[in-house]
């Protein structure tokens, strides 16, 4: 059992997390029935406030809080109990990013805010919330301050060794989060928040999106590497098998961190400021990620197979029934793989330059925003979710929650597809994302979009309506496993933190020499951003005031 | 580092095709003028309507066979808001915003362009079929963000 501190900081990052869950889902709940016109809101509510709560909530602060959890609970059971001083950094760091959250969230409710999670200038909301968003970013460092921090101790301990998987894998991921919060840093101190609060008359626009995009990108990484650990060094573990292979999940995490940042401008392919030749470096850099995920895919299958022989599996496809299906820590997991197949090769369409001009800004993005953070990463930390929060209250985990967890996971499976289908059509169809009830003055086009089966807002609304009652349920889980479901007192109750064996007698010791990656990193940034910021910045036209069009 | 027998061909035939998808796409654009929107020019954000050629919105003929058809984005419209080109011509799209970011996307077209404030963005176009199209903003741009659109007529030359 890792140590008290450790727990009681993990179980409040899940706490806020799953609070804003619940008011995140309630808003996308909303949505799906603002969008079919059954619902209308009061005079003080307006659609965009609910959709930036929506997006802000569920985007960026359940992720985050989520993230350093499993973070805080994983480095603990590799690496020891934290000090007294790294306890401290991650409390300081959990207490930041809550009051940032919480700043932020109260202005998106009292309308000054209904900027969306992008924040787009020159739509300028109340400098607090600019404010409240850089305290969680510098609540996050903190956190990963302390992280770092409890790694470097344990390596002057075991000078010459590498770190555990678990280890390795959450350092790579906090230097790609700190590597990126610095455009996403540098736009909000330096530009948004003196021209909110009128120290400035205007701002650079193209260079604050730039910058936001700078760590839009590496942000999704932020996400999904999180999910990759459980992938990696839990999942072996439930199927009762060694991790496949240690230097190539290191070597993919690696190459993460190098080509998850470079790599911005895809989100802008369709606007001007940036010449061709820079979108389309960044693009052919883009789809280097591509080579780690194919290294992921196909270590996933192989732990799959193993498993799957050893107990007995025969023929071609005889293993996959012998997968521990009736594991809900595993299944959720699976179908959370499985949804990440469509969601990586959309995501390879969007980023292939001409052909992101069908899809740029239109509902299929939204579709492939919930087939990656909402169902791959969402899915994998409710897989989480169940083992974790028992083996940090100490309580058990029985047969009806387990029951309720199965409900659960399927629902949001078929609440998803049904739901992102919808958008991925839609999109296809030229349906624009973010928008309130509209029907375009009842123009002959865009009516016809929405008269598909598939293709309408009727099953978007059931999908949305299935996800939110799954939400609803997975509260119900979190709150008794947190709560109310009684201590385990036998060790057959006891629920462990499942992390694989992992065998590092081949690991090239290079791979954990992380000035090499940094370097390489800051090479990478360097050659894909040096020159067409600066001449953003050179040739910026006269800066632009700020509106408030809400 | 060792690499299963199996990986290593899964890799390799993912490089390939990796290369083989990026050069066909970067051949294409480049070569047939392909390229997304995009554009260089800048322009003083609060003088838009003042500026060339931002001072006369609207579609000029250039020559027989171009024309350019200059527009400007802002809440919760465009302007000219009506807009009338030719078929089987190019169509050159000269944008900027007055305001915020908006877009100018033309249904059932590739012509989907971001209009920022203080930049000006171009594509080129030429429409096959006459009709008329929508044209909606898929940036949010604020409360009427949905309701920003307009129509542009094709008609055989």
């Amino acid at each position: 059992m890792i140590g008290i501190q450790e727990r009681r900081l993990a179980l409040g990052n899940i706490g806020v997390a799953y609070i804003a869950f619940l008011i995140g889902t309630f808003c996308g709940l909303l949505q799906v029935f603002i969008r079919n016109d059954a619902l209308q809101l009061p005079a003080w509510l307006d659609y965009y406030q609910i959709l930036t709560a929506h997006g802000v909530l569920l985007a960026l602060i359940f992720t985050t809080f989520f993230i350093f959890a499993f973070f805080i609970a994983g480095m603990s059971k590799a690496l020891g109990n934290f000090g007294p001083k790294v306890s401290l950094f991650a409390w300081l760091g959990f207490i930041v990013t809550t009051i940032g959250t919480a700043l932020a969230t109260a202005l998106i409710i009292s309308g000054k805010a209904s900027v969306l999670y992008t924040f787009y200038a020159p739509l300028k909301a109340s400098g607090w919330y600019y404010v409240g968003l850089a305290l969680v970013i510098v609540g996050t460092w903190l956190s990963s301050f302390a992280l770092i921090g409890h790694y470097i101790a344990w390596k002057k301990r075991n000078k010459g060794q590498l770190s555990p998987l678990f280890a390795f894998m959450t350092i790579s991921t906090l230097i790609l989060w700190i590597i990126a919060c610095f455009g996403v840093v540098a736009t909000v101190l330096f530009q948004y928040i003196p021209w909110a609060f009128g120290w400035v008359e205007t701002i650079n626009v193209e260079l604050s999106r730039s910058l936001f995009w700078y760590f839009g990108h590496p942000l999704v990484y932020f996400w999904l590497l999180p999910a990759y650990i459980a992938w990696y060094t839990i999942v072996p573990k439930l199927l009762g098998v060694k991790v496949f292979s240690d230097s190539l999940a290191r070597l993919s995490f690696v190459l993460f961190i190098l080509f998850s940042i470079p790599v911005g401008f895809h989100h802008q392919l369709t606007e001007p400021g940036i010449s061709s030749f820079w979108k389309f470096l960044q693009v052919v850099l883009t789809f280097m990620v591509i080579i780690p995920s194919l290294m992921t895919a196909f270590s996933m299958f192989a732990t799959f197979e193993i498993s799957g022989r050893q107990k007995g599996g025969t023929g071609l496809f005889g293993w996959f029934r012998m997968l521990p299906w009736r594991d809900i820590r595993f299944t959720s997991i699976f179908i959370a793989m499985a949804f990440f197949i469509p969601g990586g090769a959309g995501g390879i369409i969007n980023a292939s330059f001409q052909l992101n001009e069908l899809v740029h800004n239109t509902l299929w993005i939204v579709g492939h925003f919930h087939i990656t953070v909402g169902a791959p990463v969402a899915m994998t930390f409710m897989g989480i979710t169940f083992w974790l929060i028992p083996y940090l209250t100490g309580r058990k985990f029985p047969k009806h929650l387990q029951k309720l967890a199965f409900i659960q996971v399927i629902s949001w499976t078929v609440g998803m597809l049904l739901m992102s289908t919808a958008q991925h059509i839609l999109g296809l169809l030229g349906a624009p994302r973010r928008t309130a009830y509209t029907g375009y003055n009842g123009n002959v086009a865009a009516l016809e979009w929405f008269d598909g089966i598939l293709s309408n807002h009727v099953t978007m609304a059931i999908g949305g309506t299935i996800l939110f009652l799954s939400a609803m349920l997975l509260i119900y889980i979190v709150a008794n496993l947190m709560f109310v479901s009684g201590k385990a007192k036998h060790e057959a109750d006891i629920i462990e933190f499942p992390i694989a064996e992992s065998d590092m007698s081949h690991t090239p010791k290079f791979l954990e020499n992380w000035w090499i990656w940094i370097g390489i990193a800051v090479v990478l940034i360097v050659l894909a951003y040096a020159l067409p910021l600066s001449h953003m910045i050179q040739h910026a036209p006269p800066g632009s005031k700020g509106f408030i069009t809400w | 580092m060792h690499f299963h027998k199996f990986e290593r061909i899964w890799l390799i035939f993912g490089i390939i095709s990796l290369v083989i998808f990026l050069s066909i796409v970067g051949v294409t654009a480049f070569s047939q003028g392909h390229t997304p929107a995009g554009g260089m020019h800048t322009i003083d954000p609060e003088k838009v309507s003042e500026t060339p050629p931002f001072d006369k919105p609207g579609v000029h003929k250039i020559d027989d066979d171009t024309y350019e058809a200059v527009i400007i984005g802002m809440t919760f419209g465009y302007n000219p808001s009506n807009i009338k080109v030719p078929a089987g011509k190019e169509i050159i799209f000269t944008l900027t915003s007055q305001d915020v970011v908006h877009s100018f996307t033309i249904d059932n077209t590739k012509v989907n362009m971001m209009a920022v404030p203080g930049r000006i963005t171009h594509k080129s176009y030429t429409f096959e079929k006459p009709g008329k199209y929508l044209i909606l903003c898929n940036e949010y741009c604020g409360t009427g963000h949905h309701l920003m659109q307009t129509e542009i007529e094709v008609y055989e030359p």
